[in-house]
């Protein structure tokens, strides 16, 4: 990570206005996102887009050679080029030829994405960005922050300050007043160019139409007063069909602003005439800049069902502290990551991709269906495979990838961390490792790991087998969760077999792009856990989890090891995270409550893996309800923890803000015990609020359930 | 149609539209005589009146409402709309599901009507108001028009810190007269 970027995160923290207008904006946008589907199928319609775009991505050349064919039969000038410098060049030629000195713009990332403005400056054209949001950002001389709000990180005191000295001094900070005087600057502009440039939000083959979204109307204006219209569309916005429009328009948005349709929808299907009965020049420019090499790439072509609602950046909760500035000059948040590694190059997301904390909040709302943090993943992989590891994570690595080292090397841990241990907690590290303690106590690793202790407990036999795949966390600081478990599973009469063999998951090697160590770990792990005959392998970890249902499946893929993939396959039909087998017990009768518990008021926090990989929520809250607890739900119960496996100790600065938040909302609900399915969140959470000396204890399901069966 | 209308004008008010509605075009005709008279249409700078060409205008008569209201237009040119208080023009259907109305806009009179001037009344039959989009673009359809307006609400932003403000670079005021004894042909 370049020092650069960390002090942009850095400054970025820093800056209260702008964890003030993310923040309040992310908590309404929920809301008001909601309310603007209520009626609407957004499966359904998320379903059609991914059908209308995928197609599209299919078929670019044919798409954009038939929007050509139409728009010029309909009277445009179709350009069709790769190169951003081409569209510039074909730009600024046909102002000179046509004696252009102004231009208005409405709202363009294409536009952004090739830096116009610079090239019409430097060849001393006027251009006047006409969008409210983006004509604040051109006079501040910044680069939007946002896809859909460009100037959100600035409050009305900067804009204030802004038009006071770019525009005219007496300017005050009264919005209405503020937007008044827009309004009364730009309408001569409007008035007296000779050029309107606009981006289109859809792009119909068929017909040869634009499609144009704004609010403010100013694109309306644009096209209408004008002589001479440029249109500078990225090939992804191209569709087939008339009828693919209202899918999108449907989403985009409700995705975007929580509204039903934007005020104005223009359609553009052909030169109109002008004020002066002129026919109006209309030029259609069809940028690829890589578009075309995406939708060849089996992974990313998925990326190209964006319909840039924002909706990634609006619901991550890392983009809501930092906003857009870290992430680059035109595309930012998650799908921002993805785009500039493919419009600019790979290496230019080699810092920003680290942003992504990998919660999956984006995945459920994306209008396109796109798995944003796996994509972020794969770019991860491939920068790695490009520059290698670093030699820490290398080291790292190394360790992880041979069992019995890494296995000695944790017993060793409990003996050398005595000098700094509390409790079970460790407090405080020195030098180098104090920021993973900075804002969180670190659990102590365990004097005896759970392979160890298991072998102690006396088992009903000749029953039911499971095989218990602990994962680090549990094996080595928490054993007590495993033996909760294995005490719960033995009520039921089942035998928990723990397979010695089983060793890291890979998830983190996985998610540090060390793909080959991750498929290393998953081989291991199906052999060890494929020996024994069992009717199901358990885990009370959801990343380890998904690691064995999902992970080792693709990570086989994506190294090319598809012969691996079939055994990684059965593995995955055995397992099953904790709370929905032991729910499943509960249902069959194998499990039951002890009667007339009240153990009073807890609050669930949901993993991210748990909810929204293996869509487990209902589970753990009704087996805690039934042993007798009431739950009050605490605000965003599902928003990440920060804690995220190796992100919190990567960047600390995110993580401790992020379970600062999660802290807050636990205490909010005044329970006295925090229960969640993740040893991972326990260890961020317990030590979150033993740092803070907050009493409220945080458990993992197991532990507070195990004394619960009869 | 009328559980239409209902649709329509709780969404088109829920956008800051301004709805209302009458039995006949006679009705129609004195309420909009009376907004023009109230929003201060006359022929003095700054307070004229642009109206473009459709079937209601054709029925209402240019001349006897060009003598009842001075400063009233139908020369609707760029000049005049942007000095414009008050514009006026007639859709050609509008959208329950989303309270926005259609027009085929190609002629720049409809444009020049509806953006520049601070108030847009949009005239519409009360037998146009169809459920969706997709209804709307099979009656007015992007291969034979050139251009296709969507208007919902008068024009908006919410740029400067989320605070949503009305009358930005198009109209503040979008009053909607919908008419049920008018059975409207296409303009």
């Amino acid at each position: 990570m370049t020092t650069q970027f960390r002090e942009s995160i850095e400054t970025a923290l820093h800056n209260p206005n702008l964890a003030g207008a993310l923040g309040r904006f992310s908590e309404a946008y929920r809301t008001s996102r909601a309310k603007a589907y209520e009626g609407i199928d957004f499966e359904a319609v998320r379903d059609q887009i991914v059908d209308i775009k995928s197609s599209a991505s299919s078929n670019f050349e044919a798409l954009a050679e038939q929007f050509k064919a139409s728009a010029e039969a309909r009277g445009a000038k179709v350009f069709r080029t790769a190169d951003p410098a081409q569209v510039k060049q074909y730009i600024l030629a046909l102002a000179k030829e046509k004696g252009v000195q102004r231009v208005v713009k409405s709202k363009s990332m294409a536009s952004e994405e090739i830096h116009l403005n610079k090239a019409f400056e430097q060849a001393g054209i006027v251009v006047d960005e006409t969008d409210l949001g983006e004509w604040i950002i051109q006079l501040a001389h910044q680069t939007p922050s946002h896809m859909v709000m460009p100037a959100i990180h600035m409050t009305k005191e900067e804009v204030t300050e802004v038009f006071n000295e770019e525009v005219e001094a007496g300017q005050t900070p009264d919005i209405p007043k503020l937007v008044k005087f827009a309004r009364a600057k730009l309408r001569p502009k409007f008035l007296q160019a000779d050029m309107g440039i606009t981006g289109a939000n859809i792009a119909v083959a068929e017909t040869g139409s634009l499609v144009i979204v704004t609010n403010e109307g100013n694109a309306r204006l644009v096209t209408t007063l004008p002589k001479i219209h440029v249109a500078i569309v990225g090939i992804e916005k191209l569709v087939s069909l008339v009828k693919d429009i209202q899918p999108i328009l449907t989403a985009l948005p409700r995705s975007a602003t929580g509204q039903l349709l934007t005020s104005y929808v223009s359609i553009i299907s052909g030169p109109v005439p002008n004020t002066d009965g002129t026919p109006k020049e209309l030029h259609i420019i069809l940028m690829d800049n890589h578009r075309s090499d995406m939708a060849k790439d089996p992974m990313f072509k998925e990326a190209l069902q964006c319909i840039r609602c924002a909706t990634c950046l609006n619901v991550c909760p890392v983009f809501r502290l930092v906003g857009g500035h870290v992430f680059g000059k035109t595309y930012t948040g998650g799908i921002g990551t993805i785009l500039t590694a493919w419009f600019d190059e790979l290496k230019k997301s080699e810092d920003i991709q680290g942003l992504c904390i990998q919660c999956g909040s984006c995945v459920p709302l994306c209008p396109g269906k796109i798995d944003i943090p796996r994509l972020i993943l794969e770019l991860r992989r491939r920068l790695v495979v490009e520059k290698g590891q670093s030699l820490a994570m290398k080291a790292i690595f190394g360790v992880v990838n041979n069992r019995r080292l890494f296995h000695s090397m944790l017993r060793m841990a409990s003996v050398t961390q005595r000098p700094f241990k509390q409790g079970r907690f460790i407090r405080h590290l020195p030098l180098f490792l104090s920021d993973m303690t900075d804002f969180r106590s670190l659990p102590a690793v365990a004097e005896v790991p759970l392979r160890d202790t298991i072998r102690k407990i006396r088992q009903p036999e000749g029953g039911e087998k499971i095989a218990f795949f602990a994962g680090c966390l549990i094996d080595f600081c928490y054993p007590e969760m495993g033996e909760s478990l294995v005490k719960i599973l033995n009520k039921a009469g089942i035998e928990v077999l723990f397979p010695e063999g089983q060793t890291c998951c890979g998830a983190p090697a996985r998610y540090n792009g060390a793909y080959e160590v991750a498929a290393q770990n998953a081989r291991d792990n199906i052999k060890a856990l494929l020996e024994t005959d069992v009717s199901f392998v358990v885990s009370a970890c959801p990343t380890c989890t998904v690691a064995l249902k999902h992970d080792f499946i693709d990570t086989f893929r994506s190294v090319g090891e598809t012969d691996a993939m079939e055994a990684a396959g059965k593995l995955a039909a055995k397992t099953i995270d904790f709370s929905t087998l032991v729910k499943k017990l509960v249902d069959e009768g194998r499990l039951t409550f002890k009667e007339g518990e009240d153990l009073g008021k807890i609050t669930y926090h949901d993993s991210c893996h748990l909810k929204r990989t293996l869509k487990a929520s209902e589970e753990p809250r009704e087996l805690l309800k039934e042993a007798g607890h009431e739950i009050t739900e605490m605000y965003e119960c599902d928003t990440c923890c920060g804690m995220a496996g190796s992100y919190s100790l990567k960047l600390p600065e995110l993580s401790a803000p992020i379970l600062e938040r999660k802290l807050k909302h636990i205490k909010d609900t005044g329970a006295a015990r925090v229960v969640m399915d993740c040893p991972g969140c326990v260890m961020q959470i317990r030590g979150g609020l033993d740092k803070e000396g907050t009493p409220v204890r945080a458990e993992h399901t197991a532990e507070r359930l195990a004394e619960r069966f009869k | 149609m009328s559980s239409h209308f209902e649709a329509f004008k709780t969404r088109a008010e829920a956008v800051s539209a301004e709805v209302h509605r009458f039995a006949g075009k006679e009705e129609a005709l004195a309420f909009v005589l009376a907004f023009l008279k109230e929003a201060g249409v006359s022929d003095a700078p700054q307070c004229g009146a642009v109206w473009s060409a459709g079937s209601f205008l054709d029925w209402a008569g240019t001349d006897k409402l060009r003598a009842e209201v001075p400063g009233l237009s139908f020369e609707v040119s760029r000049e005049g709309s942007a000095a414009a208080r008050v514009g006026l023009s007639q859709m050609d259907w509008a959208i329950a599901g989303t309270g926005t109305l259609v027009q085929d806009a190609t002629a720049v009179e409809t444009r020049l009507v509806s953006t520049l001037p601070l108030i847009h009344v949009a005239i519409i039959g009360g037998d146009r108001i169809l459920e969706d989009m997709g209804s709307v673009l099979e009656r007015l359809r992007p291969d034979q028009l050139n251009y296709i307006s969507f208007i919902s609400g008068p024009s908006r932003t919410a740029d400067i810190e989320r605070v949503l403000t009305i009358g930005v670079h198009g109209p503040g005021r979008l009053v909607v007269v919908v008419i049920d004894g008018f059975e409207q042909v296409a303009s």
